[in-house]
């Protein structure tokens, strides 16, 4: 308990500190340089103290099982592993409004420190801005969603044991995905500040480059790990299911992507400033509005938090008031763009850059439009429509083969100007061994779908590129590999969603079922009595073209508290496919339901999305000659 | 060349690849309608991964539709009819969900507009 | 005066973006089926779970001036709870209750109907629920209010309330 009111006086504290930091940053704006008092850098460490020691008083009342805490009784249980009693400190929706204050003041804290060598104002403002998210966030927790609420008389036991979030890769996807998502505040903070104190130009653009990139490194990883957890852990053999909480992860991740393009155009000639400060800001409100969206209640999902209508409308307030002051700023301080005197040239780099913008922007739109389309709808017709996976498809999928092109081309074009002699017969000759090579593996393998062999042709196009330069030219080399994971990633997504072959059936043991050339064989079931539930394994030995014998065994767990049935798949990874099982309990317990998935290139899956971020890593602990 | 060494690479590869190429020919209709059903028991899942009693229901009478000589879009209309609009995962191209399809190609032909403009009004 | 007007105009796409939103959060966001207004009800046979004989429902709905169809399982705890209302209901004069066993083994349904009483005039069989689907039901108990025409009136979706016996006798009356 004495826990509980730690760190709810210290989230009281670091509140007024927030209150203070707002007003004393916008004074000391008005002092001349020699009167700034520095203290106010170590006043912002003293609040992320608060926030930390806050936290972690979170965190002990949940491994001590506080039941005190109303939060804990809620999300936690003695019987917990104590991982997962830790992990469970913000799985849950105030604690994770506990973790958004502790990324907003860590970032704040380390820009501090980081940017010792920008101006005073400039750092001064970032503060201002920041704290105005800082204070928003704290009057949230503190007013509708506090951590630390009191609860007597204390019950014995807490409610929280849903065994389905008891899981390594759900338990660090919140931390790793809210370093990206809410860490994209800072960059938020930090253009609006420039924008006022005039300060964009190229040092600046240095500057909040390598925080563009660390943030679009955690923002990937958190999403990678969102999907690996579903493929693994959901048994549905699916990594994207363009559910709205995936896709309100997806939004920022494109814009910031766009961002992290655009700021090496402004790096190199100080063009498209109004157009980097739009993605700035719109990269954080697409996070805002997400956290709204999820949150409010107000989309239909299985992943959203419990609903309440009064945080709902906090957040909708905040969020449109954080959006409109920063339109407001934007138009009142407007920048002017240099353009008489740096022309763009049709064949640059430049260009290249634009056109990739282009495309982002509008899969950005694709989602959202996807996403919000239904909420207006019903609203205005009372019409209830569902926007699917083949909506996304439908829309994204035909574009991707001209993306896919421009990227293999436009980063061999020079700055400023360059000759559309680049696409010389060493291009033309990629291309047509793309085709070449697309059209063998389409005749023998009888696709049929003609739009994903297109995209085949395209993908090798970009791969086959990418890999002659890497061995060519040692330039841009962080670059190259990000752009060759993405190009992996293509080519692993695509040749997964054609080849993978999937067989269901109900089965008892001894059964042997064949298709294709696979022979499932229902050997037998062990039940054993765990700890806290029942399990029944499954063993299965399955034989692919009569010679690779695999044995697989998935599991049905039956839990007694909560009274909850999940189903753990079973998954045999190699490097070139997946073999992928999953039992379901049929009525009566005498039949089981067997799904069972071939799924190529699962691995390629992720390995490539972890080579983009390893290109993304190089580009951020670049250092320049 | 270094060209033909690429082509010979790939090829090679390709080959070894062929045997986890093979497209599935296993495929089911019935699979692939109940993938665009949304179950309306756990509203979550699609009527294909579902296990509800609705689900499993709702994919014997999909398979029974089919034998009767009913096409996929019939298929569709007709739960549209029972359900509603809100069952089938892929939004109908009507006048009501006109701006869902097009507001997206409208601002990609926007987009490519300014950069038009931008990039040749010098 | 061209950059206000578009000021002006992109503060009220605002505001109603937000009216919007703010409406939007007072919906509920589970999804259910609106309401089959007018609509006839779906034709079918079905086996009676005490005669084994098939019977078509269209038979049955002309016996008395308004029909309640009930679908319901022994297995369903909301059906066990609703059970005595049903009970009430069929001794009015005006109904009949006739009952579509959903997914369930014979013998349960008849201990059921043996310990709680029959309150249908008839009891069909839907053992692999695809005749509830084609009514338009999705989960048990459901409840249909149907007129001598085969149209449905009112369908009632899981348990029936109190309030919902009391319309029902409404209507008939």
């Amino acid at each position: 308990m004495f826990f509980s009111q730690l760190g709810y006086y210290s989230l009281i504290l670091g509140f007024l500190l927030s209150l203070f930091l707002l007003f004393y940053s916008a004074n000391s704006l008005k002092l001349s340089f020699q009167n700034i008092n520095q203290k106010i850098f170590s006043i912002s460490f003293i609040q992320l103290f608060t926030v930390v020691l806050s936290f972690f008083c979170l965190i002990y009342s949940f491994v001590i099982s506080d039941f005190s805490n109303e939060t804990v009784y809620n999300n936690s249980h003695t019987t917990k592993p104590i991982f997962y009693k830790i992990s469970g400190t913000w799985g849950n929706h105030e604690g994770s409004i506990l973790l958004w204050l502790f990324v907003l003041t860590l970032f704040l804290f380390l820009f501090i420190i980081s940017s010792k060598k920008q101006s005073i104002k400039y750092r001064l403002l970032t503060i201002f801005f920041q704290q105005i998210i800082i204070s928003g966030f704290f009057l949230f927790l503190l007013l509708t969603s506090n951590p630390f609420k009191f609860l007597f008389p204390v019950p014995n036991e807490g409610l929280g044991l849903n065994p389905i979030l008891q899981d390594p890769a759900l338990a660090i996807h919140p931390p790793i995905l809210y370093l990206g998502y809410v860490g994209s505040s800072i960059i938020f903070s930090a253009s609006l500040s420039a924008l006022v104190q005039k300060n964009i130009n190229k040092n600046w653009a240095t500057h909040i480059k390598k925080w563009i990139f660390a943030t679009w490194i955690f923002l990937t990883l958190g999403i990678l790990l969102g999907s690996i957890w579903a493929y693994y852990e959901l048994g549905w053999g699916g990594f994207w299911f363009w559910d709205p909480v995936e896709n309100v992860s997806l939004m920022p991740w494109l814009s910031l992507t766009a961002l992290l393009h655009t700021i090496t155009i402004l790096e190199k000639r100080l063009l498209f400033k109004s157009w980097t400060l739009i993605l700035a800001i719109a990269t954080f409100s697409l996070s805002m509005s997400g956290t709204f969206l999820v949150r409010s209640g107000i989309l239909n999902s299985v992943h959203t938090f419990a609903n309440d209508p009064k945080r709902g409308i906090f957040i909708l307030i905040f969020l449109f008031v954080l959006i409109f002051l920063s339109l407001v700023i934007f138009f009142v301080y407007q920048v002017k763009e240099d353009f008489p005197k740096n022309k763009i040239f049709f064949i640059s780099k430049e260009t290249s850059i634009l056109i990739n913008n282009w495309f982002m922007m509008y899969f950005l739109s694709v989602v959202l439009i996807g996403t919000t389309y239904p909420i207006f709808l019903e609203v205005i017709t009372n019409d209830k429509i569902s926007v699917g996976p083949p909506f996304y498809y439908k829309l994204i999928v035909p574009f991707l083969f001209p993306f896919l092109i421009f990227m293999a081309i436009g980063p061999k074009f020079n700055w400023i100007k360059d000759s559309y002699k680049k696409i010389n017969n060493q291009q033309i000759i990629f291309f047509v061994i793309s085709i070449l090579t697309t059209f063998f593996i389409v005749v023998n393998s009888s696709i049929e779908d003609l739009l994903l062999s297109t995209l085949i042709v395209g993908a090798l196009y970009l791969f086959i590129n990418i890999l002659s330069d890497l061995i060519n030219k040692k330039n841009n080399f962080s670059q190259k590999i990000s752009h060759l994971g993405f190009s992996l990633l293509v080519i692993s997504i695509i040749f997964n969603s054609l080849f993978s072959s999937e067989f269901s059936t109900n089965m008892k043991v001894g059964d042997k079922v064949n298709f294709d050339n696979i022979e499932i064989n229902l050997k037998n079931i062990d039940t054993i009595d765990k700890k806290n539930y029942k399990s029944i394994i499954a063993n299965f030995e399955i034989v692919q073209n009569q010679k690779d014998k695999v044995l697989l065994n998935p599991e049905i767990r039956i839990y007694n508290q909560p009274n909850i049935l999940t189903s753990e798949a079973d998954i045999k990874s190699s490097i070139l496919e997946d073999k992928f099982i999953v039992i379901n309990l049929v009525k009566g317990q005498e039949y089981f339901n067997v799904r069972y998935q071939v799924k190529p290139f699962m691995i390629w899956i992720w390995l490539s999305t972890l080579i983009l971020i390893i290109g993304g890593f190089l580009s951020f602990i670049k250092k320049y000659q | 060349m270094r060209d033909l060494k690429f082509l010979l690479v790939i090829i090679l590869s390709l080959f070894f690849l062929q045997h986890y190429l093979k497209a599935n020919e296993n495929f089911l209709l019935v699979d692939k309608i109940s993938k665009n059903l949304r179950c309306l028991i756990c509203q979550g899942q699609s009527i294909y991964d579902s296990q509800s009693d609705f689900a499993l229901s709702m994919k014997l009478l999909i398979k029974r539709k089919l034998e009767q000589g009913n096409s996929e879009d019939e298929i569709y209309q007709y739960l549209k009819n029972k359900y509603g609009e809100w069952i089938v995962y892929d939004p109908e191209l009507n006048k009501k969900n006109l701006l869902l399809w097009a507001f997206p190609l409208i601002l990609f032909i926007i987009g490519g507009i300014l950069i038009f403009r931008k990039v040749f009004n010098n | 005066m061209k950059k206000k007007t578009s000021y002006i105009i992109l503060t009220l796409l605002f505001i109603f973006i937000f009216v919007l939103l703010f409406r939007g959060m007072h919906n509920t966001n589970t999804y259910k089926p609106s309401e089959i207004k007018n609509k006839n009800l779906f034709e079918f046979s079905s086996k009676d779970l005490f005669l084994n004989k098939k019977v078509n429902i269209k038979e049955l709905l002309v016996k008395k001036n308004f029909t309640l169809i009930n679908i319901w399982s022994s297995w369903c705890v909301p059906c066990k709870l609703e059970h005595e209302k049903l009970m009430n209901l069929s001794n009015l004069d005006n109904l009949t209750i006739i009952g579509l066993n959903y997914k369930d083994k014979p013998i349960n349904a008849k201990k059921f109907i043996n310990d709680l009483g029959n309150p249908y005039s008839k009891i069909l069989l839907d053992p692999d629920g695809t005749i509830s689907i084609q009514l338009g039901a999705y989960g048990v108990p459901e409840t249909f209010l149907i007129n001598k025409d085969s149209k449905i009136l009112k369908k009632y979706i899981g348990e029936l309330t109190i309030e919902q016996t009391l319309e029902i006798e409404k209507i008939i009356n």
